[in-house]
């Protein structure tokens, strides 16, 4: 499998998304600075990481949606590259409009950054194929805008189109419908807050995560 | 040069936990009246503009590409 992981000024789960895709599928994985204009040929998977891109100036992600790289991500996005968002990666997928709805400042404020239950909305994507039925991966979460708004007609078509990938046992962060991670309409793009990139190895507290690498380690 | 003030809210559907913060800290203070807060941004521009339409139009322009989500915040413009 080749990916790419592209890296913003501000970004800091850049790492921890090459060494996860190493480690968990045997990836050959380049990073990509955030003025390339093109990226490499025959990738397999796009990752944006999480972190803190642009200083999360004006809204999280809305900078690194217009950054050089991001037009080259979502043109090969709309060619049919799968793409994972995780953290501030689907903020900036929100932005660029690859994925519906935003997110908000969490309910309660606080910056939250701790483990999270989930549960498996739909098993049958390119991200979730790989979890046995019934799982409910434990990963973490570190955000301080993870709450996710779309309105009630996008997010019944959510639903109802099997794009809500993933629920949050407890809603930490006053979510829309506990919604922790959604996919496109194609199902080649997946946006999460949970970081699966932290949660590959047992020593992590987790390895929980690594199933979403292996579904698109199948997939490719 | 023309100044634009962009002023960015978000929608009023869209909960606003640090709005409601503001409110709960004002009445700490004792202003008993202060129901609800909602916390916005004012986003100035100096424009190489002479004319006040133009320059209006060009602003909201920005605004809706760039300066407000229109998923989640509406956007007045006003030329100053």
């Amino acid at each position: 499998m080749k990916a790419a992981v592209i890296v913003y000024p501000g970004s800091n789960c850049d790492r921890d998304c090459k060494v996860a895709l190493e480690r968990t599928v045997g990836a050959q994985v380049s990073l990509v600075w955030h003025k390339e204009t093109s990226l490499p040929q025959g990738l397999d998977l796009i990752v944006l990481p999480g972190g803190f891109s642009y200083g999360d100036y004006l809204r999280c992600g809305a900078m690194a949606a217009q950054s050089p790289v991001t037009a080259a991500v979502v043109a090969a996005a709309k060619a049919g590259v799968p793409v994972l968002g995780v953290c501030n990666g689907f903020q900036v997928l929100c932005e660029t409009e690859l994925l519906p709805g935003a997110l908000l400042r969490n309910r309660g404020l606080k910056y939250l950054c701790h483990p999270v239950e989930l549960e498996i909305a739909n098993p049958h994507t390119r991200f979730t194929r790989a979890y046995a039925p019934g799982a409910r991966p434990v990963m973490t979460i570190g955000h301080g805008e993870g709450n996710y708004f779309a309105d009630a007609g996008t997010l019944d078509r959510l639903e109802g189109e099997g794009q809500v990938v993933f629920r949050y046992g407890a809603n930490p962060n006053g979510s829309q419908r506990d919604i922790a991670g959604i996919v496109n309409e194609s199902g080649t793009v997946l946006g999460m807050m949970p970081h699966p990139d932290r949660a590959f190895d047992p020593a992590l507290g987790s390895d929980d995560g690594r199933r979403v690498f292996e579904s698109l380690l199948a997939a490719a | 040069m023309i100044r634009a003030r962009v002023h960015v809210r978000l929608k009023s559907g869209v909960l606003d936990p640090q709005g409601r913060a503001v409110a709960d800290a004002l009445q700490g203070l004792g202003y008993a009246e202060a129901l609800d807060a909602r916390v916005g941004k004012v986003i100035e521009l100096d424009l190489d503009e002479t004319d006040p339409a133009r320059a209006r139009a060009r602003a909201s322009e920005m605004a809706a590409r760039l300066l407000a989500n229109p998923v989640i915040e509406s956007f007045e413009v006003e030329v100053v």
